[in-house]
């Protein structure tokens, strides 16, 4: 067996009297808890190109942010599409998610919203339709509206801010719920603040190729 | 020992082309780009795919080096990047060419190398159909580039080649792919590309916040226990100048990561040289107890830190890096100081009036060296010491010799042993930690620097993982020392084994392994084999005046450990000297 080095042992050694939390911040001496989680909205701004997607998706699984929903649509300037992300992160979390978001190359840019920020959801919920009078009273106190009917069934689409959809969809299980689909949230700053700038030099210059 | 009739390289069919492209294909545009941005030198391997390509690259001064494998062109191009400081360049074919590329992408993103990987891809038509060697080559490397780039277009292929050209050298450095269809390199178009430019949404810090600044330099001011941790990204940044310079005139001692390794002259007296997993005492010792931590260009891995709780838990963090997201990644920065490190390290420099009065601390510091040695147990009739090996070598060679490394044991006695005074002369594995990566890498670094002497500390498994690379360093007349530190073992999982399995040895001895001396004269190299003290200085002389490559198979003591260590997670200011401390 090798022999090692020489020099005083662990036990010998001085001890600095200090530690970190384990997510790398300095403990003070009056003591900080770990940070609680925070839900939040990221809207990014990316360029329209194929793959983008997937970057974006593949980021968030591979640095195990906790994500809520992600959804993807073109913008009014056809070389870029918005990303709206819906995650529950602790704050060095929810910085995190953002730098590494902000350092893929299609992105643009990326913002988290304010509280004041406008959020809607688009859900589609397929009910028993043995009630149809009741489900369209309930439809109507979540300001929803059947969009299809049959002998046995009745889709019923809410548009909300996600807790109303929860909530909606929690009242509709009264009526057996077969299916629903939810759009995950998209949303814009509130009034004429910008969500997440586009003006990137060169970008809005349509004749850039 | 023998000599083997060692032919001059074949002499080339064709005289090597001395004008630049004229832009005719898709093709002829990718190489067009790449000499525009400067490129001299590409490795890499043929194939149905990627066929256009070569047939461009036949016509450009370009010089391409065959590898026998794509995995060792990865590598070469990675070492070759890292001597430079340009991107090295790497082509492959689809499918498997690609595939094999993966491993050496993989390295380079993890140790911020900068790199272009040229992958060839199934005509358009024929992506989505499992096509024959058809892989999702940008769905495999996304999570292992800086960006990747699918080209769809002959016109502006060549715009592309130099846009990730540009980005891997950028900032903080990195790997991209261009993946090109051949139906893209195919076609025609006289559309010369456009001078390499970064991507729009691409815009590196350079000066750090002001105010921030000042306020790290009035806590350095302040601090009693000042310490600089110097990272890859000193070396990266080309700050290495101005770091000694900054620590001499304001005497702070100086730790270095591995890949920091040859930031800051090993022999000067404020040097502690490296911390972590198998870092110095000294250097554990002082990153343990500073209160003023000034870190540049390193994004705090484990192996570097082990327990999070525990590293250096007084200290203040300033932290210089240039990618915004390793700031506060791992260890909250109470100064976070974006932008370059050489430009940040003069702002700071400007704010501070003089030196920290820390020279309680200082004299502490050049305590622990003196209670902490690296000195290593050996009895000249013993068996044989790794350690001794590096050290002779480091003393038969010049200071500006490139150090190139497998994984494993051997890896960390040569960057414990050897005194790197300069920077990129250690070319190693860090992040990923890949074995196999010392011969192409000694390649790649020889080829990038012809006038310097490189020698690679390999292990006996590392060694067998990339062999066939022998085959080019013998084509290529590549004057490369391959030093195998042979302990018929995987050494490094054998010594956890021991100190954390019971000794268990489950798959690590290698009594199977061939004899190095003689497999490298198979290849046509000159082939020594080492078993005694007496025998490494004449050997090691033997070797560095032969022309061409060698290989010393050095049977070195198979029980010889690697201390100090900290195990994973564990504290650094409890690094165990021996097993028994474990
Ligand atoms: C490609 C790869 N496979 C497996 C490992 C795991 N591993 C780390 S060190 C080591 C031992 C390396 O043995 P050798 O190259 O002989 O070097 P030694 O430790 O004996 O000096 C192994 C197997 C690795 N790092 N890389």
């Amino acid at each position: 067996m090798s022999q090692g080095l020489q020099g005083p042992p662990p036990e010998d050694r001085p001890d600095p009297g200090a530690k970190r939390t384990p997510s790398g911040a300095r403990i003070d001496p009056d003591n900080q808890p770990e940070p609680p989680r925070r839900r939040v909205i990221l809207s990014a701004l990316v360029k329209h190109e194929p793959g983008v997607l997937a970057k974006v998706a593949g980021l968030f699984s591979r640095r195990q942010f906790n994500i809520e929903s992600l959804t993807v649509g073109p913008t009014a300037y056809e070389r870029h599409a918005r990303i709206t992300l819906v995650i529950e992160e602790t704050e060095p979390g929810i910085d995190q998610a953002q730098k590494q978001l902000e350092k893929l190359i299609p992105v643009i840019s990326v913002t988290e919203l304010d509280g004041d920020a406008v959020d809607r959801e688009l859900a589609l919920i397929k009910v028993d339709g043995d009630h149809p009078d009741a489900i369209s009273a309930v439809a109507d106190m979540y300001d929803g509206q059947a969009v299809d009917v049959s002998a046995e069934t009745v889709t019923v689409e809410i548009t909300g801010p996600e807790p109303r959809i929860d909530a909606a969809i929690e009242t509709f299980e009264r009526f057996g719920i077969r299916e629903v689909v939810r759009t995950g949230t998209a949303a814009l700053a509130a009034g004429p603040q910008e969500t997440a700038p586009g003006h990137v030099a060169g970008l809005t210059d349509p004749t850039d190729t | 020992m023998t000599t083997p009739d060692v032919e001059s390289p074949p002499p080339s069919d064709e005289e090597q082309p001395t004008q630049p492209t004229t832009v005719d294909s898709g093709a002829a545009a990718v190489i067009a780009a790449l000499e525009q941005a400067g490129v001299t030198t590409v490795f890499g391997v043929q194939g149905g795919a990627i066929m256009p390509v070569y047939d461009a690259l036949y016509d450009s001064p370009i010089r391409h080096v065959t590898m026998a494998h794509e995995q060792g062109a990865a590598h070469a191009a990675d070492a070759y990047g890292i001597v430079t400081g340009e991107p090295g360049i790497c082509l492959a074919t689809s499918g498997p060419g690609a595939t094999n590329l993966i491993t050496g992408i993989a390295d380079a993103n993890m140790d911020s190398d900068p790199m272009v990987a040229l992958t060839g891809q199934v005509p358009t038509g024929m992506v989505g159909n499992d096509a024959f060697q058809e892989t999702d080559t940008i769905g495999i490397t996304s999570p292992i580039t800086k960006s990747n780039y699918f080209a769809d277009d002959e016109t502006t292929v060549g715009d592309v080649v130099g846009e990730a050209f540009e980005l891997a050298r950028s900032g903080r450095p990195g790997p991209t792919v261009v993946d090109l269809p051949k139906d893209i390199t195919n076609a025609e178009t006289d559309r010369h590309p456009r001078q390499p430019r970064l991507p729009d949404t691409y815009r590196p810090a350079s000066r750090a916040d002001s105010e921030v600044v000042s306020a790290a330099a009035h806590a350095l001011e302040r601090a009693e226990k000042p310490v600089i941790l110097s990272g890859g990204g000193v070396i990266k940044g080309e700050a290495s100048d101005e770091l000694r310079a900054f620590a001499i005139d304001h005497e702070i001692p100086v730790v270095t990561t591995m890949p920091g390794t040859g930031s800051f002259p090993e022999d000067h007296e404020l040097a502690m040289e490296m911390a972590g997993m198998h870092g110095t005492g000294y250097a554990n010792m002082a990153i343990t107890h500073c209160d003023y931590l000034l870190a540049i260009g390193t994004r705090f891995d484990d192996r570097l830190t082990g327990g999070i709780e525990t590293f250096a838990p007084a200290a203040e963090l300033a932290h210089i890096d240039i990618d915004p997201a390793e700031i506060s990644k791992n260890i909250t920065a109470d100064y976070p100081l974006l932008g370059d490190a050489a430009t940040v390290l003069e702002q700071l420099d400007n704010e501070l009036s003089g030196i920290p009065h820390a020279d309680e601390w200082r004299e502490q510091c050049q305590r622990w060296k003196a209670e902490y040695p690296m000195d290593y147990q050996w009895d000249p009739d013993g068996p044989l010491k790794p350690q001794y090996v590096v050290e002779q070598f480091d003393e038969l060679t010049p200071s500006d010799t490139i150090v190139t490394t497998g994984v494993g044991q051997h890896q960390m006695w040569a960057v414990q042993y050897w005194t790197y005074t300069q920077p990129r002369t250690w070319v190693s594995s860090h992040g990923l930690g890949t074995m196999g990566y010392g011969l192409p890498a000694a390649i790649g670094a020889k080829i990038a620097a012809p006038d310097r002497e490189v020698v690679c500390f390999d292990g006996d498994g590392s060694f067998l993982m990339t062999a066939q690379g022998l085959a080019v360093a013998v084509r290529e007349q590549l004057d490369i020392t391959i030093a195998v530190l042979n302990n018929a073992a995987v050494g490094m999982v054998r010594q956890w084994q021991d100190a954390f399995f019971e000794g268990r040895h489950s798959a690590s001895q290698y009594p199977w392994i061939p004899a190095f001396d003689k497999l490298a004269e198979s290849f046509g190299a000159q082939g020594f084999a080492v078993e005694r003290h007496d025998e490494v200085e004449s050997t090691i002389e033997a070797a560095i005046s032969t022309d061409g490559p060698t290989v010393i198979d050095f049977h070195i003591d198979p029980d010889e450990n690697v201390y100090p260590m900290v195990p994973s997670g564990g504290d650094n200011g409890k690094f165990a000297l021996s097993e028994d401390q474990l």
